[in-house]
């Protein structure tokens, strides 16, 4: 029980950390809210059927992909680092890790050859 | 900490090393070509098959079969599974470079890329002999023919049936899984032997193995489209781009099979007499729901997606079977399904009347004998291989699995499998008859196209040769087949 007990004050802790960033945002944070800025489209078109639900740029959403394909990426990475010490593995999981990079600069490559990252 | 790797465990996985870097040079190449010779990334895909298919030819009869820590298996089984993918993915980049021309998708070489960087994930589930490893193959599998399903960006019903697919199919994958994991917990590996020997010591609950092999079957059965779970099969394969039904529905479905072969015969065995009443139940099922109902279908490629959920049934039988017989009549079946399905859909690639992309219809092919004799025999060659009429190889496939359900005793399941097979004439016939009967309405503007005549060739040779002469393949099977 007892060694679990700092991963449960750190669960807390990250808890209240999110909400206060929520509740201060939301009494301190400027509010300016009117008709024609909640509304998804600003030419003037009242908003039909499935456009009402809000907008966003589909660009996010590729970002999005590429950032957690990176981002697991990293997460792969912090053991690998810690492993890389022991001298009995660590030429094999060098390598391993190259191509595990190469095949990732690959998908990059084409996705930005492809221009998922142009922000038009 | 205990770790061992050597050159072994390289060379075993050498084919799908092949088949991904090969993918990944394809996507590389697909950017640097100008937007009419996309068909290059087609012709590199097929040298990169081709490549695989001769590291595999060497690894043919490895003393040590078990490498990357028993994770992936290179017996002869799987390897006679891995030809059948070759020569499926081989037809199939064959068939869509034409059919990119036709419907506009000739600038978008991923359509090619797509399906080798699915034939990677058909070849980790021919090998896998461990849980993870299959499951591993059918998501790799899986994720581009979900892309492939919805590629005709522009066509709603592509989409739709794209949508269905990922929606079934993510929930399918969530029932294997579960099913998985209770095995995890009753037996305590996810290795398939250790399963095996777990299972065998006879500790485990009965009431949750039961379950967790109703979970895996309704899970594998999606992949195959099985009765009960074959909704997306219809939708997807009529709305998909024609090459990539036929990708779908012989070497998904194929994979599918070789990985439920190996987790039922390999692992779960010692719960044969729980399961084979599942899965009897679904064959049955199976036959005569997708023969019955391919009966009233008047688009050419929705008849052929519910007769190939009654195939899958003919299949699933000799799994019932339980035997290294039945396993070996399955891999002949599939063999032979490949061959002759992607004949058929590379002469509905071929259909065409003046003025429209025809073909999709069954009343387009009314006259066709009149106006061009050939195409009209290979497709009844392809039709009555289909229906199981001798001497055409499908009839052959269908034998050996009756046989193998015959040797075990399930003469009603045998009699059952006929029964349908006198339905499942019907509607293969009817589109026999429009074609030799019926006055033709319109005038036929084939395509001619080489690459079209070179499956055609090879289908027709392998369907015709397998029909005759079956016996030195199923040899070849039988050898490799598990349980023996």
């Amino acid at each position: 029980m007892v060694p679990y007990f700092s991963i449960l004050i750190m669960m807390g802790f990250v808890g209240i950390l999110g909400t206060a960033a929520l509740v201060m945002n939301k009494i301190m944070g400027p509010k300016n809210f009117y008709k024609d800025k909640l509304s998804p489209w600003e030419c003037g078109m009242p908003p039909v059927g499935d456009a009402d639900r809000g907008h966003f740029k589909v660009h996010y959403f590729l970002i999005a992909i590429l950032f957690i394909v990176f981002d697991v990426e990293t997460l792969f990475l912090f053991p690998w680092a810690v492993l890389l010490a022991d001298k009995t593995i660590s030429l094999f999981i060098f390598f391993e890790m190259i191509i595990f990079l190469v095949i990732l600069a690959v998908g990059l490559a084409y996705a930005w050859k492809k221009g998922a990252l142009d922000w038009v | 900490m205990n770790f061992a790797f050597s050159i072994q465990d390289v060379l075993g996985v050498l084919p799908e090393i092949i088949i991904a870097l090969g993918a990944c040079a394809m996507l590389i190449l697909d950017l640097f070509l100008e937007r009419d010779k996309k068909e290059w990334v087609a012709y590199l895909g097929i040298f990169v098959v081709i490549l695989a298919a001769i590291a595999s030819w060497c690894l043919i009869n490895t003393a040590e079969p078990y490498v990357m820590g028993r994770m992936m298996v290179i017996d002869n089984y799987s390897l006679f599974f891995k030809f059948t993918f070759y020569l499926a993915t081989i037809l199939t980049l064959l068939l869509s470079i034409n059919y990119a021309k036709s419907a506009d998708l000739d600038y978008r070489g991923e359509f090619y890329t797509l399906m080798i960087f699915s034939l990677c994930g058909m070849l980790v589930m021919a090998s896998g002999s461990n849980l993870i490893t299959i499951y591993l193959g059918i998501e790799l599998m899986a994720l581009p023919i979900y892309v492939l399903v919805g590629f005709l960006k522009n066509d709603t019903r592509s989409n739709e049936g794209a949508m269905k697919y990922v929606i079934l199919g993510g929930f399918a994958s969530g029932l294997l899984l579960y099913g998985m994991s209770l095995i995890y917990g009753l037996t305590g590996t996810t290795d398939l032997a250790g399963i095996n020997a777990a299972l065998s010591a006879g500790t485990v609950s009965p009431v949750i193995l039961t379950l967790s092999i109703v979970l895996m079957a309704a899970g594998f059965c999606f992949k195959l489209a099985g009765f009960p779970f074959h909704m997306w099969a219809p939708d997807a394969y009529q709305a998909a781009p024609t090459p990539v039904t036929a990708f779908m529905a012989v070497a998904s479905k194929g994979a599918a099979f070789a990985a439920i072969v190996r987790v039922f015969l390999e692992a779960l065995y010692p719960a044969y007499a729980e399961w084979q009443m599942i899965l009897a139940v679904i064959a049955v099922l199976s036959m005569f729901y997708g023969n019955t109902v391919a009966i009233m279908q008047t688009n050419i490629k929705r008849m052929l997606a519910y007769s190939s959920i009654g195939h899958a049934g003919y299949a699933l039988l000799g799994l019932v079977a339980g035997t290294g017989e039945g396993s070996a009549a399955i891999m002949f079946y599939i063999l032979v399904y490949t061959l002759m399905n992607l004949g058929a859909f590379a002469v509905i690639i071929m259909m065409r009347k003046t003025g429209k992309v025809a073909g999709d219809s069954i009343y387009d092919y009314k006259g066709l004998a009149k106006n061009n004799k050939v195409v009209a025999l290979v497709m009844l060659i392809f039709l009555f291989s289909l229906a199981g009429i001798p001497p055409m190889a499908g009839f052959m496939g269908k034998l050996y699995i009756f046989m193998a359900l015959i040797n075990q005793g399930y003469i009603i399941l045998a009699v059952l499998g006929i029964l349908t097979t006198a339905i499942a004439a019907f509607f293969y016939i009817r589109i026999v008859l429009f074609m030799y009967m019926k006055e033709p309405e319109g005038e036929f503007d084939l395509v001619k196209s080489c690459a079209l005549y070179i499956v055609i060739a090879i289908s027709v040779i392998g369907v015709i040769l397998l029909g005759v002469v079956p016996g030195s393949l199923m040899e070849l099977a039988s050898k490799a087949a598990l349980l023996l």
